[in-house]
């Protein structure tokens, strides 16, 4: 299976829709029209440096903090407007809400969001794909706080012994809610602790898609050629609040004003313009596209109505 | 007709459906090593052991399950449970709801359950009320080897997660159980014994316990009917209803304590929809509020007993 060299300029793109649709999503909260969301401002180039080394083959597995990683992947932005409203055209109908949104059609599986579940869930799905042949590796997304719980340890140890198909993508955004990464472990990252497991890791720039598109695909590449799973940690940072709406009060200002100089999105774009591979006219028609996207988005979401109320008790059971 | 215990029932069921479906497949801690059959039949990859750590084997098989395979997983003692209740409750209960459909869970979790080996209370808790009360989850618990092997048979083949329950002190049990077993349907109670005067419902090891007082109380003229559930959810509520319209009289068995028990709710129910039939309070007979103790004497003093039962009956019979 081959893998698709990053585009920068497209991948910019992608960056400024996350981006984009967070924020629509904050301001239709601020108006009292979505519930609030864990936004994942400031990590989207480890999404769409991650999702654009997967192939069409490939299953996700992701947590509260989702959106980047499915909108990387093509997931619609108007059916994930109307999924966070609860409206019925949403990925799930409108009974995942924000935090836990998947779409099987774009291998976008088990969305979780108790800390941890996902780490235990993929190991499943590493198993079937190796029992049933299939030929897609699996992208389990998690953050630091995940890796703080036995069950990161459970998870990859068990992926280990196994050979399962994993690539664990850790995205360390230093925090946990509302604690700090330093106040629950004493180590930089966690990737040191792959090693004590038998699983191979890489830590990598997150803020740089190009760079966590590279190693992805050296991961992935790794894992068809040995089985064994993989470990990326991505160095980045939550630039928002936990949960929205939240004042950040509680973060030091000179932490937050270090990493918002570096910011994925603007660093890309000061990149791009500088190697003069784009400039004020490229930015502005990027702009629009992403607007009219969003702007689309949000009058399908409007436009689609409430679930019917028997829903209530539909997909319980198979 | 062969007679078999309960162990090899489940052994039976397992070996059949793996045979017949290539997709289902077994892990647990030590699986691999006790049922050898099933490991030398269907190799490696497909009888697994895993590490110590039931949350990551329950929430493998809701992975696997949700993407094509057909888990089985053995978690041994049921209290261990408590270390897989997120991946059972949080994640297989519910992610086909909250994916609107999207993914099915079709996974069996075995656990062992109940008094009899003087375990004591940390590998011996009757739990099962704990995940009828969860969605998206069906809850089987047997009495005999015959439904052991039918209902494990149907538990594999259903879409959805289902615990099944094996009552410790079953295991070694043996009954007849027929050449060509079928699967059992899940959700429908068996009557194990006619009767016009009192309803007994149960299901595992008391039933038997009913079945002894039903023959005490035949001995002094009294006709009690013996239900056994089989399935806790889906519950056989017919079944209930009907013998209770019957007999006018309901006396409810079980082994985990009453609080929120499975008893409760099948007081309710015939409070709510028989009332009139009803020709005396109902009765429950359960394990005390106690953790489960270790020594034999109060281990069978947790237990309700037949004599119990005869006893519950007869005041209700009005001496
Ligand atoms: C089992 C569990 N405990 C606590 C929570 C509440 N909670 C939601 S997100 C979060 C922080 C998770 O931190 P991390 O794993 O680093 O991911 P991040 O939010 O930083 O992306 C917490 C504690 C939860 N959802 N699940």
């Amino acid at each position: 299976m081959s893998i698709h060299p990053l585009d920068p300029v497209q991948a910019l793109e992608r960056m400024m829709l996350i981006r984009a649709y967070e924020e629509t999503l904050i301001d239709l909260h601020g108006r009292g029209r979505a519930a609030g969301t864990c936004t994942s401002v400031g990590q989207e180039a480890a999404a769409v440096g991650v999702v654009s080394a997967l192939t069409a083959d490939d299953l996700i597995l992701t947590n509260h903090r989702s959106a980047g990683h499915l909108l990387a992947r093509g997931a619609d932005p108007g059916r994930m407007l109307a999924e966070v409203m609860g409206k019925r055209d949403g990925y799930c109908g409108g009974k995942s809400g924000s935090l836990h949104i998947s779409a099987k059609d774009l291998g976008v599986v088990l969305t979780s969001t108790i800390v941890g579940g996902e780490l235990a869930l993929a190991t499943g799905v590493g198993l079937s794909r190796r029992m049933l042949g299939k030929p897609g590796i699996v992208a389990c997304f998690f953050g630091d706080g995940a890796a703080t719980e036995g069950r990161f340890q459970e998870s990859l140890n068990l992926a280990a012994v196994w050979t399962l198909p994993i690539l664990y993508v850790c995205e360390n955004n230093q925090w946990q809610a509302f604690v700090h990464r330093k106040e629950t472990m004493l180590a930089d990252g966690i990737a040191g602790h792959a090693a004590a497991l038998g699983v191979e890791s890489a830590v990598v720039d997150g803020n740089d898609p190009l760079a966590m598109f590279d190693a992805a695909s050296a991961a992935i590449d790794s894992i068809r050629r040995t089985g064994k799973p993989f470990l990326l940690e991505a160095m980045t940072y939550r630039l928002r609040g936990h949960f929205e709406p939240d004042d950040q009060a509680y973060v030091d200002r000179t932490e937050l004003s270090h990493w918002r100089d570096r910011d994925p999105i603007l660093c890309l774009r000061t990149r791009l313009e500088r190697e003069g591979r784009l400039d004020a006219e490229g930015i502005a028609a990027i702009e629009s596209r992403v607007r009219a996207t969003m702007e689309a988005a949000t009058a399908f979401a409007d436009a689609s109505p409430y679930p019917g109320l028997d829903a209530l008790t539909t997909d319980v059971y198979a | 007709m062969t007679t078999m215990t309960v162990n090899d029932a489940i052994s039976a069921a397992l070996a059949e459906e793996m045979q017949r479906d290539p997709t289902v497949m077994i892990f647990g801690e030590g699986v691999a090593t006790k049922r050898r059959d099933l490991l030398e039949r269907f190799g490696a990859t497909r009888v697994r052991n895993t590490p110590l750590a039931e949350g990551i084997i329950a929430g493998t098989a809701a992975g696997a399950a949700a993407t094509g395979l057909r888990p089985v997983v053995d978690l041994l003692f049921a209290p261990f449970l408590c270390y897989a209740m997120d991946e059972i409750v949080n994640s297989a209960g519910k992610l086909r709801y909250i994916s609107g459909g999207q993914f099915s869970f079709p996974m069996v979790v075995l656990a062992m359950t109940g008094a009899g080996w003087g375990v004591g209370a940390q590998h011996n808790h009757n739990v099962e009320s704990w995940f009828v009360h969860s969605p998206g989850l069906k809850i089987v618990m047997p009495s005999t080897p015959a439904d052991f092997k039918g209902l494990m048979k149907s538990a594999i083949r259903d879409d959805n997660p289902v615990l099944v329950f094996a009552d410790i002190a079953l295991g070694y049990s043996a009954g007849e159980v027929p050449e060509e077993a079928d699967a059992i349907p899940l959700g429908k109670a068996a009557v194990r014994r006619e009767g016009r005067d009192v309803t007994l419902v149960s299901y595992a090891k008391t039933v038997g316990t009913c079945m002894a007082a039903a023959d005490t109380l035949a001995g002094a003229g009294i006709d009690a009917e013996v239900i056994d559930l089989r399935s806790l959810k889906p519950l056989d509520e017919d079944a209930i209803l009907r013998s209770v319209a019957k007999t006018g009289r309901l006396v409810v068995v079980h082994e985990a304590s009453r609080l929120c028990g499975v008893g409760a709710e099948i007081a309710a129910l015939v409070a709510e929809k028989a009332f009139a039939s009803l020709r005396a309070p109902v009765l429950r007979l359960t394990g005390p509020d106690a953790p489960a103790p270790a020594s034999f004497p109060l281990e069978q003093a947790f237990v309700p007993q037949a004599d119990a039962i005869v006893a519950a009956v007869r005041s209700q019979m009005g001496g």
